[in-house]
């Protein structure tokens, strides 16, 4: 494991992969990430923007998330 | 619970059967390849959540019940739809039991995060059986699931599937036939001090002691305003569950989290003892077709073709079955009409059940198609993309990706539209779209634009015609989204909920599954038609007919001005004076309340039939256009038909809108809010458009 420096997942471009550190949401909207699998470790490709540059569509757990960029902008990640 | 039924419980008594899972698990499709025809959809006592039902036989041929419950991720609830599954799973809602076996289905190309729900209802402590459907999928895109490993892990049967295709359906009926199905005794490990906590709280719960534990640990997760929020736990439950809360933080764990990312921790440790992905360095079909369907320019196309052509056909190809269903209702009017002697009942039957019902009835071929489309849209996948193309523009308006497709269907008509608000998961956004649906021009305007634009401009050309129409339309999405806008940032303040949505990969829809669900729709659409319209129907009629005329010669006409109806129409005239119309409109006005394409039925009651005796039958549009003021001044002026339109694209004028309003929203409070504040917008509209066009000069 390289100790990548911290990152916002937004900024991403697409191929990119990570690793979710953190969150910097309200309990109720952390609550739902988690729940749908983006929990603290997990890894993730960023998989394509929509054809207006946002939301995006991340590749997690096997299936296809997608979440708008300013929601993205609240979840800190390391690259891998 | 504790105390047993008066009558002996039965041997035979019918297994309680509920089918759960994540949406795009296939779900939907076991249930139906489970019961075919053998199924009814209702409402659960109290909310406004489908429920599906049906029955089916199990392996020896006895009679299962079977409840379809609505898709979700998580006990955890975000929706209507979800909060209803969690209710049925707890036993705690009213008039619904708890049933006897849950069937979770689970897509097993997306295992772990289907299996995120399993994890909870283990919890549950009912009896579980797994369906892993799609396995040909998994197989195809190369994952390789161990199912007697995935059985044991789990601690529950896992049943093998392919549901689209009936593949595993012996084996699941055989699984559910089982005389004791016993409560999993697997579940997600837990962090010592998170399981102590939670027993402790679950011993202090007023419920059955079966969902007591999976009651402490929703209450261990929720917030402190959710918390606040919640009826039926007594306070001591919740200083009891603040406490364990603090206990917990206190020890660095956050119960919600750690509740979480232990599920998930196991459901690790379970896929890696029973699937193997031998990789997937290759692009699957389903990326590919993204890469041109959510394509900067392609993607836009596809959208726009998709689009046109469910519109073509709404408006196009429904117009055949349509004609024949005006036909038949025409032909059922006259033949009931010479049935019958001249009387009242008659013209009851007549003029109020069979034309006002069938003048409803007549959108059915269009609602099916939209029915036809979106199912189209949904079971193959594209839904989600719609909404992933859709979300930046609807995002502008404070509104979410998903409310575009209700917009859409308002276009046809704003009830199916209204009821897929459905899928928005929160509350504030799903009012909002319910609120400005109906300002989308739906199916019933369209005569009254048709009749405007021939009064307006007699002799126009295929092209102004439709150049006017378009622009009424135009006219309706800009307030439909000027007011979410509106409604976004002066009433429903607060932050706009994030959006995370599931991509599901495309798949091949199921057209028996489309077929059953237009068919289900057509049921409560005419369900509807026979009950609240019929109601409605002959409440109007009565309101045009009655007080009757003391000359018992009079035309008509001159019966409909004499009628409550047509005195309400002298009543509001001062009201509609400003806008340009007489007391005559007034009556059209009142009487599409009911349906908006009433309006042209009342008008040629109101014209044609005045000047039937001594002139002919002319047709409507040269009634209408020679109407003379008592001044002399022709009624009809540009300024009053472009208004008249107006007036129409944003009124609330449909009853029918309004019921499934008050319906949806479970008050009376949002229907007479937008009764309000749209009669209001298209009040001061037409009022715009008729003063200032005459103070610019045009007539």
């Amino acid at each position: 494991m390289t100790a990548a420096a911290p990152e916002i997942l937004s900024a991403l471009g697409v191929g990119q992969k990570g690793r979710v550190l953190g969150f910097d949401l309200a309990a109720e909207q952390r609550q739902r990430l988690l729940e749908m699998g983006l929990t603290v470790g997990v890894e993730f490709e960023v998989v394509r923007f929509a054809p207006l540059g946002d939301p995006m569509e991340l590749k997690v757990r096997g299936y296809h998330l997608s979440l708008r960029k300013r929601d993205a902008a609240c979840i800190r990640v390391a690259l891998i | 619970m504790a105390s047993l039924p008066a009558e002996p419980v039965q041997e035979q008594t019918v297994r309680r059967v509920a089918i759960a899972g994540n949406p795009n698990c296939g779900k939907s499709t076991l249930f139906n390849a489970l019961t075919g025809l053998r199924q009814r959809v209702g409402n659960y006592p109290g909310v406004t959540v489908e429920r599906k039902e049906g029955t089916f036989f199990g392996s020896h041929g006895e009679p299962m019940s079977l409840l379809d419950l609505p898709g979700s991720y998580s006990l955890q609830i975000r929706s209507p739809d979800e909060a209803v599954a969690r209710d049925v799973l707890l036993g705690r809602l009213p008039g619904v039991a708890r049933p006897d076996v849950i069937v979770a289905v689970i897509d097993a190309t997306n295992l772990e995060r289907n299996l995120y729900l399993v994890a909870q209802m283990l919890e549950l402590q009912l009896p579980l059986i797994v369906a892993l459907n799609m396995v040909d999928m998994a197989e195809q895109s190369g994952v390789l699931i161990d199912v007697p490993a995935l059985s044991e892990r789990l601690g529950v049967p896992v049943i093998p599937m392919v549901a689209t295709r009936g593949v595993g359906l012996v084996a699941l009926k055989q699984a559910l036939s089982q005389t004791s199905l016993p409560a999993p005794q697997v579940r997600a490990p837990l962090p010592t001090l998170l399981e102590s906590e939670a027993q402790s709280l679950a011993k202090r719960l007023a419920v059955p002691p079966e969902v007591a534990l999976p009651e402490a640990f929703l209450l261990l997760t929720l917030h402190e305003e959710a918390l606040k929020e919640l009826a039926g736990h007594s306070a001591e439950v919740l200083d009891a569950a603040r406490s364990a809360q603090r206990t917990l933080s206190d020890a660095g764990l956050d119960p919600m989290t750690a509740l979480v990312e232990a599920r998930y921790a196991w459901i690790q440790s379970v896929c890696h003892a029973s699937v193997s992905k031998p990789g997937d360095a290759a692009l699957s079909v389903s990326d590919r077709l993204d890469m041109v369907l959510t394509h900067r320019v392609w993607g836009w196309l596809a959208f726009l073709g998709a689009m046109g052509l469910m519109f073509f056909c709404i408006f196009t190809v429904a117009q055949v079955p349509m004609d024949w269903l005006d036909a038949g209702c025409v032909w059922l009017g006259e033949r009931v009409g010479n049935l019958l002697p001249e009387s009242d009942l008659r013209s009851l039957i007549v003029d109020g059940v069979v034309a006002g019902v069938g003048g409803v009835v007549v959108f059915l071929p269009q609602i099916l198609i939209l029915y036809f489309f979106l199912g189209l849209l949904e079971d193959s996948g594209y839904m989600a993309r719609a909404a992933f193309i859709m979300d930046r523009l609807m995002s502008r308006v404070g509104l979410h990706g998903k409310s575009f497709i209700p917009l859409l269907g308002s276009f046809a008509c704003a009830i199916p539209g209204i009821m897929a608000t459905r899928t928005i998961e929160t509350r504030k956004d799903r009012l909002v779209t319910i609120l400005v649906a109906p300002l989308m021009s739906c199916s019933a305007r369209l005569p009254v634009y048709a009749l405007m634009i021939a009064v307006l401009i007699p002799g126009a050309s295929a092209l102004s015609k439709m150049g006017i129409m378009l622009g009424m339309y135009a006219l309706g999405i800009v307030a439909a989204f000027g007011m979410a806008w509106f409604f976004k940032t002066r009433i429903f303040k607060g932050e706009t909920p994030m959006l995370l949505m599931e991509m599901p990969p495309y798949r091949m829809p199921s057209f028996k599954s489309i077929a059953l669900r237009m068919l289900e729709r057509a049921g409560i659409f005419l369900r509807r038609a026979g009950t609240v319209i019929l109601a409605l129907s002959m409440g109007l009629w009565a309101l045009m007919t009655y007080p009757k005329p003391e000359n018992p010669q009079a035309s008509r006409a001159e019966a409909l001005a004499q009628s409550l109806g047509g005195r309400m129409g002298h009543m509001v005239e001062p009201l509609i004076a400003p806008l340009g119309y007489d007391w005559k409109i007034g009556i059209g006005l009142i009487g599409s309340f009911a349906a908006r394409e009433v309006f042209v039925s009342t008008m040629s009651t109101i014209y044609n039939v005045e000047k039937s005796e001594e002139d002919g039958i002319e047709p409507l549009r040269d009634t209408m256009r020679s109407e003379l003021r008592a001044d002399g001044s022709p009624v009809f002026t540009p300024l009053v038909c472009i208004g008249l339109m107006v007036f129409y694209v944003l009124a609330m004028q449909c009853v029918s809108t309004l019921a499934i309003v008050r319906r949806e929203t479970n008050s009376w409070r949002w229907p007479l809010f937008q009764l309000f504040y749209m009669t209001s917008l298209a009040y001061l509209a037409a009022l715009i458009v008729y003063q200032g066009g005459r103070l610019l000069g045009f007539q």
